[in-house]
């Protein structure tokens, strides 16, 4: 910190008390407000703060905030101080006030913003790269992901010194990684496949089968992988063999800690040093851990998108447990609700559905198309104080979980 | 304010209890299209009415179809899926639209119900044209409401979902076309010029409705990439380019009085603007939003119809969804309240908010 030039350390200073004022306010938890304030002041803050830091970056549609908090865990072995957006303000603010937080930290785990990746790269120049996923998300305001795709492959063919960690499953995800010099495939799998029907090289129709994908006509196809998850196990590049057992739910987060578990390792932490650290994060940012209100275990799942749903889908307690669905489209979430027409409902029969969200009617036009029983309420209370059992899972999307959340008494 | 609607069928364990038990007679299981039919022909056959205690919800069979099916459920890629629709009660059939008024700056005719084949295959099909290349945001939706509407007045719905790598079926009754990214959009245009099948569908006198990236497809051309030209399929009088400026929000436009359809409400994100030919004609004239980019929103020509509506286009607008039923089966009996309800009030909320 001593080593920065003085705008910057003023910078610094001045969005780290705006960060204590958005908190004590109540207004935030003062993760981005800080980190806006420096970077007026200060515009290569984020530049300045990253020099001289190991910096991993994590992006990807679905699965940034929980993989970035799962890296920091595993990272933490080195038994070394880890800077982290741990809250998912991922935009350039947001990193800023990240690493302004945490001066002296060697180890930087940045979420960041599909959009951002680019820029952030230039400016932070990180030893790896961490690329989830791809999927349709707040068309309104992200653009075609296709595009986006190809931003990342720009910026990645002159990222040098810079490992990539790609998840094979996803065809827009190589396609964007292959560009880059270094490159660490992981099968992190795919559930949703309706964005990447067509290989994003040449157009045509892809193949799928057990082994993976293939474009049938240029040849595009899945690389081999160095790290494979086999149910609850996960398979290292040695070939080891070892059991997650993480207390976070779904086959999405197994999926997250392995590709955790392989950033500990290029950074010399082995599984074995790194895992039990994975298996003590128990909630991430509110998410899955069981709240009590009025004598009933409410559990909250985060969903922004339709491959969201289906993971929050994969991790809802069996039916009848009941579930509260809310949905809304501000900003943060996109102002099209399009999307929940690609959602496929049917899976929620044989339980009781509730349904909330400032855009709760174009949820229950949906529902009904899918002839889904459901119930209109005002909120989460609301909800709870119909529900006939012990227990409601909620699922909402990005505004409208931060909404259930304040109502909850931000509950951790 | 809370609605009590669903929570009584919830509460009885769903659907699935309850029993489908009406046999519909085989010359009467197509709502007529018959010209001579008139409105008395709503009283005649054999209909059946809900009791009217039971909630929708209540008295459904579970969902059926299979073109419906989402995400996971398409993992057989390449596969053509064709399967029945539920068999649902058959309620009426129904008189045909009346011979529709013209107003004379737009001399084109509007389209008679096709004439369908008598005999055994009485079912409405379906056929969503390439969802592998044109489905970016909800575009199922479309499929979904249609099936819906068709199902609730007791018609059988045959829907097929063709991929880029298929053979378009050129026996349809209504072809569906999305949205798309540039590239996936020059990919489908071109393979369904050299498919031909859509092309032979919609001279047959097939319904084809197309959104977005799928509207500019079935045109004379549209801007690739780069904004070249690059050729449609030319079933719709109708060319496209790209604008300067992407159209992003909602879109609030009045609909040609010739078609009888409430105002629409929905939301676009394009970047295209579109000329009408002398044998097509603007759809709706926008009061909110881009559309054409000219004052006017999509386009319609005898049975094909093309909006910058993108994504789940008839889930706010089921007037339109109707629209397009009636141009194969010919008029439709109007859906109980009950089933109304939800799409009303949204469609009032979604026109009352952006009003504000």
């Amino acid at each position: 910190m001593s080593k920065l030039p003085l705008r910057a350390r003023v910078a610094t200073a001045v969005g780290g008390a705006a960060g204590r004022v958005s908190r004590l306010t109540g207004r935030g938890d003062g993760s981005v407000i800080g980190g806006a304030l420096g970077l007026r002041v200060e515009p290569e803050l984020l530049r300045l703060l990253a020099v001289g830091r190991q910096v991993v970056l994590v992006t990807g549609t679905n699965g940034k905030t929980t993989t970035t908090r799962l890296i920091t865990a595993g990272l933490s072995a080195l038994g070394q101080e880890v800077a982290s957006n741990a809250f998912g303000a991922n935009m350039e603010a947001g990193l800023a006030s990240a690493l302004g937080r945490a001066p002296d930290a060697p180890y930087a785990v940045l979420e960041t913003d599909e959009r951002y990746l680019p820029a952030v790269i230039e400016a932070t120049s990180p030893r790896v790269v961490v690329l989830l996923n791809l999927s349709r998300d707040q068309m309104d305001r992200a653009g075609e992901i296709w595009l986006t795709a190809r931003r990342w492959r720009q910026a990645l063919a002159t990222a040098d010194n810079c490992m990539v960690i790609a998840n094979a499953d996803d065809p827009l995800i190589v396609w964007a990684a292959s560009a880059a010099p270094l490159v660490t495939w992981v099968a992190a799998g795919q559930q949703w496949h309706e964005d990447s029907w067509c290989c994003p090289d040449c157009g045509s129709h892809l193949r799928r089968d057990e082994l993976g994908w293939r474009c049938g006509e240029c040849g595009f196809a899945r690389p081999a992988t160095r790290w494979v998850l086999s149910e609850d196990s996960v398979i290292d590049e040695s070939g080891k063999v070892r059991e997650l057992r993480l207390i976070l739910p779904g086959r999405a987060n197994r999926s997250n800690a392995m590709v955790a578990l392989a950033v500990a390792a290029h950074f010399g932490a082995s599984v074995d040093q790194a895992l039990p650290r994975l298996r003590e994060v128990k909630s991430v940012a509110g998410r899955y851990t069981q709240v009590q209100r009025h004598g009933r275990g409410v559990r909250l799942l985060l969903a922004k998108n339709p491959a969201g749903w289906l993971e929050a889908f994969d991790v809802l307690a069996p039916a009848p447990v009941p579930v509260l669905l809310a949905v809304n489209a501000q900003t943060p979430d996109g102002k099209d609700t399009s999307w929940l027409w690609d959602v496929d409902y049917r899976v929620l029969h044989g339980r009781a559905v509730y349904v909330a969200g400032e855009r709760r009617l174009d949820l229950a036009v949906r529902l009904e198309a899918d002839q889904v029983p459901f119930v209109l309420v005002d909120g989460v209370d609301d909800a709870i104080s119909q529900v006939t059992g012990t227990e409601l899972d909620v699922i909402a999307n990005y505004t409208a979980f931060q909404q259930i959340r304040v109502a909850l008494g931000r509950a951790e | 304010m809370t609605d009590r609607v669903g929570r009584h069928a919830a509460a009885q364990g769903l659907a699935e209890n309850v029993t489908q038990t009406m046999i519909i007679p085989a010359q009467q299981a197509w709502p007529s299209d018959e010209p001579t039919a008139g409105p008395d022909a709503a009283r005649q056959g054999p209909v059946q009415q809900r009791p009217e205690q039971q909630r929708p919800e209540q008295q459904r069979p579970a969902p059926r179809r299979t073109a419906g099916r989402h995400a996971s459920g398409r993992a057989a890629a390449g596969n053509g899926r064709t399967s029945p629709g539920g068999d649902h009660q058959y309620l009426a059939p129904a008189p045909v639209p009346q011979e529709r008024t013209l107003s004379s700056d737009h001399p084109m005719p509007a389209p008679a119900p096709q004439q369908r084949p008598q005999g055994g295959d009485r079912k409405l099909r379906l056929v969503w044209v390439y969802p592998d290349l044109l489905s970016t945001y909800g575009d199922r939706g479309n499929l979904l409401v249609l099936t819906r509407r068709a199902q609730l007045r007791g018609i059988e719905v045959e829907a097929t979902e063709v991929n880029s790598d298929q053979a378009v079926p050129s026996q349809g009754d209504i072809y569906l076309l999305g949205g798309g990214e540039d590239l996936p959009q020059i990919l489908a245009a071109n393979r369904l010029r050299a498919d031909g099948g859509l092309a032979r569908a919609a001279d047959r006198g097939a319904v084809v409705f197309a959104v977005c990236a799928g509207y500019q497809v079935i045109g004379d051309s549209f801007g690739g990439v780069e904004g070249e030209p690059v050729g449609g399929l030319g079933i719709l009088d109708i060319s496209s380019g790209r604008g300067d400026r992407r159209g992003v929000g909602e879109l609030v436009a009045d609909v040609d009085p010739a078609l009888g359809v409430p105002r629409l409400t929905g939301f676009e994100n394009h970047q295209g603007i579109t000329r009408i030919g002398s044998a097509a004609r603007p759809l709706a004239t926008v009061s909110l939003g881009v559309g054409n980019g000219n004052g006017t929103e999509g386009a319609y020509g005898g049975k094909v119809l093309g909006t910058y509506l993108h994504g789940p286009a008839l889930a706010r607008n089921p007037g339109l969804a109707d629209l397009l039923l009636s141009w194969v089966v010919g008029r439709l009996r109007p859906l109980d309240p009950d089933n109304e309800e939800w799409a009303g009030r949204l469609r009032t909320e979604r026109l009352a908010a952006v009003e504000r």
